[in-house]
């Protein structure tokens, strides 16, 4: 898989997103910050989800790195329990089925569908569904 | 200590103005501000100016003239105009100077803003991937709070129809059309909930404000409405703010406004049900709702009720945004707060003539709140 940056997803079968976890005060955060201050920590691949919205228009460039084509996405955030908050795309679920407090689970999606070899994004999607 | 008063105040009007840069918006308020208290560019002793994309603030001494007066930038996120207005009270509190002006303005491209990754600390892959975009913020911010406190899609809607409808009498307002409730809620949808008359655009505008000390207002015959309370304040742990890819579980309720307001009203000595009229921040709708609670006025929940009864409109117990609000005058973002610093002035005085809040208000409250999680209150009486 190529992911979008090194060091966000774990090198492993099932991919885990790669948060840190403060080396005094057990704080978890998403991504790993650069510096001592925290270690790097793998993020349980199961979450319910927090909040939500649509994008519904395509973000300008730069920074977005995706294609010109342009169809909305769900986005929020996902409560990892015990860990942190993560702010990720929401992937196979239809916008009028997102509600808070769905069950939720990792997942990798492309940023640009139509690419040969897509650079990989995290996502989450409805727990057991199938792309 | 004896208070600081605002004795002159001036305005470039909001929205689109091609061929005028910000640093002239903002000479023509200061202009205007210095006839409105009847002194001379030459008296004012010092200068806080606030921009955030429009160029520095101090080159417009070379339109206002070269008098070697004191002139100093402030460039501080959405607080930015909040931090200049705070200096210049503090520049008279301290007895330094006993005249001088806070001015902001801007002029901020069409569309979003587009703000990039290395600017916030963060890494490149979350703007690559479409992260980078404050309307996403604001609508997961107020979907998790209208699904904890039982605020409706109608209730944001009701807050754009009374920006549109107060903002028809104010002559510094950019969207001065009424909207009708139906329009606003079947209105191209940006991000969920939210449609397009539910978010403020980047804009430009320009306002000043001169202040004195007490007795300097005095000799100058003005109408005396004194600065009580200026806050300006950073957020707390597990606050939630815009471009922000993890949360700590359990936050997303301490706000830096929450501290600001707290401590503005400590200050003034004074409470949330003492006062009059009030302009919240309204990047848009929901941030309206959410600051009448994060600013004391109402519990989380009641604003659903608030708004139905009319409650914020400038006959309500609690006029809210009596010029339109961001939602109807743009965001110019080092321009944004001193305008509800200047509209609070005009409700003070009695000059709000069509959006007059009636019963001649004596206390009026203002509050900006911004990336990066900063916030600016003001409490003035008259």
């Amino acid at each position: 898989m190529r992911a979008i940056a090194p060091g966000l997803f774990t090198d492993e079968p099932q991919p885990r997103l790669v948060g840190g976890r403060h080396r005094d005060s057990g704080r978890i955060v998403f991504p790993c910050p650069p510096g001592n201050d925290y270690e790097p920590h793998p993020l349980r691949r199961d979450g319910t989800l927090w909040s939500w919205t649509i994008q519904r228009y395509r973000p300008k460039s730069p920074p977005y790195a995706g294609p010109e084509a342009f169809a909305p996405w769900p986005v929020g955030y996902v409560e990892l329990a015990g860990e942190t908050i993560v702010e990720a795309r929401l992937a196979n679920v239809a916008f009028a089925d997102v509600h808070i407090g769905m069950p939720l689970e990792l997942t990798f999606i492309p940023l640009d569908p139509a690419a040969a070899e897509p650079v990989m994004i995290h996502a989450f999607q409805p727990a057991g569904a199938r792309a | 200590m004896s208070d600081v008063c605002i004795v002159g105040i001036g305005i470039h009007r909001f929205g689109r103005t091609d061929g005028v840069s910000g640093v002239e918006q903002g000479v023509h308020a200061v202009r205007a501000a210095l006839a409105d208290a009847g002194v001379e560019w030459p008296q004012v002793q010092f200068a806080y100016g606030a921009s955030d994309a429009a160029g520095n603030p101090d080159t417009m001494v070379e339109h206002l003239g070269l008098t070697g007066v004191q002139f100093i930038n402030v460039r501080n996120g959405c607080a930015a105009g909040g931090s200049a207005l705070f200096s210049a009270q503090m520049a008279i509190k301290s007895g330094e100077f006993d005249l001088g002006i806070a001015v902001g303005f801007d002029k901020h491209p069409r569309g979003a803003f587009n703000a990039l990754p290395a600017e916030y600390n963060l890494p490149d892959w979350y703007g690559d991937a479409g992260y980078m975009i404050t309307t996403q913020f604001f609508a997961n911010k107020i979907t998790r709070y209208m699904h904890l406190h039982g605020i409706s899609r109608t209730t944001l809607g009701r807050v754009a129809e009374k920006a549109f409808r107060n903002a028809v009498h104010a002559p510094h307002a950019w969207r001065r059309q009424p909207v009708a409730l139906d329009e606003i809620l079947d209105g191209a949808m940006v991000s969920d909930p939210y449609s397009k008359y539910m978010f403020c655009s980047p804009a430009e505008g320009g306002v000043a404000l001169v202040l004195a000390s007490e007795k300097r207002a005095r000799e100058l015959g003005k109408p005396l409405v004194r600065l009580k309370a200026a806050t300006m304040r950073t957020r707390p742990p597990g606050s939630f703010e815009v471009f922000a890819p993890c949360i700590d579980i359990g936050g997303g309720t301490a706000t830096a406004t929450r501290i600001a307001s707290r401590d503005a009203f400590t200050l003034a000595g004074i409470g949330p049900a003492d006062i009059a009229v009030a302009q919240l921040q309204d990047t848009e709708a929901g941030a309206e709702i959410m600051h009448m609670a994060e600013n004391g006025f109402c519990a989380d929940g009641e604003q659903e009720q608030w708004l139905a009864e009319g409650r914020t409109e400038i006959g309500g117990a609690l006029p809210v945004n009596t010029d339109g609000g961001c939602l109807a005058c743009g965001e110019p973002i080092g321009a944004s707060g001193l305008r509800q610093v200047y509209e609070n002035v005009v409700q003070l005085r009695g000059d709000g003539a069509g959006r007059q809040v009636p019963g001649a208000p004596k206390t009026a409250y203002s509050h900006v709140y911004g990336a990066p999680g900063v916030s600016a209150v003001t409490i003035l009486e008259r």
